[in-house]
């Protein structure tokens, strides 16, 4: 015997199903005037400082088919690299947002501000990038990735870096299609399948 | 702000597989690779935060929510409550806590949701709360019904409420469904054995309570959840390499 550790597992996870927009973006669902209000409408209230840029793309499951249910989060830091809380922090960005994938076409739209770099333990710098959380009926635990941006430096990003196989480093890479306009889709399996991580 | 150290590493044998034949829509939407595992930092460290004065004083009601206070929902009266912790065991304060849940008669109100029972006109079927200073949560529902649903040949959901929780960084976020204890529908159900581990699924089995029923009112369910901890950061070195 030895002396028990006082730790606690984590609970599993279980898929968020068909009908998540129920519980987390209810207007969404047909049911809109439930709350008063509702959660991560907007990553940036008015005067956001830094470049606004609306992102734009679908998420294809394996058989290419773009998915109408998914639900997605996203979390960033502001122009100038930090996230709300932290010292100095733009105030007009809450860097939270909730979107869902169209039900009709499958696409999905974030409008926000351009993060920052962001500095990290041990002098790292990350270059720009959102933090996106993937959930949907077949997802049995959300999927975690980054949206990185084609007009920045993303030559030292240590995440970025870690990625072996490097033709796979541009399913993370927004690509720009207009001045403030950026494309990014997910591909969860097959060719050309996203980076997904587990951080 | 102080280092609260990086976050544990998820122990991904307590989840669920990701491919499972037996769920047949997890086939086409599991990632093939596999992940890539990098230690935490502020993307992951830091998360949203909601302010107690966005919530209405019927958020967390199910049965009263819907209809604005009007007139209740019908089902069988239940309180789900429980205490959010990680994995120090620790109480996770001022954390939201979100639930979605099908009526008594197994219906979502969902334009996507097409099954013959009926909407109960004064269900809407969300809630949503934050913990209070030592983690705990509770919401007053009706327990939702069974329901069929498109997989195998007869594939039925036992009763179940999804649960989406935050913690107080995004890497914690987690999304999961509370079972009702002695339900049969449960070790025949292909999305409950996506977990593998017999008692990680027993994990998300909530039981009944009766210390904290309500006489002549409702019966009451216990649901703890744990998310990810932190990593104490003493001794921290730049990683070989990093």
């Amino acid at each position: 015997m030895v002396q028990p550790l006082d730790i606690h597992q984590e609970t599993p996870s279980q898929t968020a199903g068909p009908y998540v927009h129920i519980g987390l973006m209810p207007s969404f669902a047909g049911i809109p005037d439930i709350y008063e209000n509702q959660l991560g409408e907007s990553p940036i209230a008015d005067g956001a400082k830094g470049e606004v840029i609306e992102i734009v793309g679908s998420i294809y499951d394996g058989t290419g088919w773009a998915m109408r249910d998914a639900l997605f989060e996203s979390w960033q830091a502001d122009a100038s690299g930090k996230f709300a809380g932290q010292d100095g922090a733009d105030p007009s960005v809450s860097g939270y947002c909730r979107f869902a994938a169209d039900g009709e076409t499958g696409e999905y739209t974030l409008k926000t501000v351009k993060p920052g770099s962001i500095a990290g333990r041990g002098g790292q710098v990350h270059a720009p990038h959102i933090s996106l959380w993937i959930v949907a009926r077949g997802i049995n635990i959300g999927l975690q990735t980054r949206i990185y941006f084609e007009d920045e430096d993303n030559s030292t990003d240590p995440l970025l870096n870690r990625i072996e196989q490097r033709q796979r480093v541009d399913t993370l890479i927004a690509k720009k299609t207009a001045d403030g306009k950026y494309r990014f889709d997910v591909r969860l399996q097959g060719e050309g399948e996203t980076v997904f991580l587990d951080i | 702000m102080a280092d609260l150290g990086p976050l544990i590493p998820r122990n991904r044998d307590i989840h669920p597989v990701p491919y499972d034949p037996g769920y047949k829509t997890s086939v086409a939407r599991s990632p093939s690779q596999p992940l890539l595992s990098m230690e935490s930092g502020a993307s992951e460290e830091t998360g949203p935060t909601f302010g107690h004065g966005t919530f209405g004083a019927l958020d967390n009601n199910l049965i009263m929510n819907f209809s604005k206070g009007a007139a209740p929902a019908i089902g069988e009266r239940i309180l789900m409550h429980g205490k959010v912790l990680d994995e120090r065991g620790r109480g996770v304060p001022n954390t939201l806590v979100e639930i979605w849940q099908a009526n008594a008669g197994g219906r979502y109100r969902h334009k996507k949701d097409g099954y013959l029972a009926p909407l109960d006109p004064n269900f809407g079927g969300c809630g949503r709360t934050l913990t209070d200073d030592e983690g705990n949560y509770q919401f007053l529902t009706i327990r939702p019904g069974a329901y069929p649903w498109p997989n195998r040949g007869n594939d039925w959901r036992p009763m179940h409420i999804h649960i989406s929780v935050f913690g107080h960084s995004f890497g914690q976020r987690l999304i999961t469904q509370m079972y009702f204890q002695g339900d049969p529908l449960i070790d025949m159900c292909p999305i409950a054995a996506t977990i593998k581990n017999r008692s990680q699924l027993d994990r998300l089995v909530a039981p009944l309570d009766m210390s904290n029923s309500r006489p002549l009112d409702f019966l009451a369910y216990k649901f703890d959840i744990v998310l990810r901890g932190r990593r104490q950061t003493m001794f921290e070195n730049k990683l070989e390499g990093m």
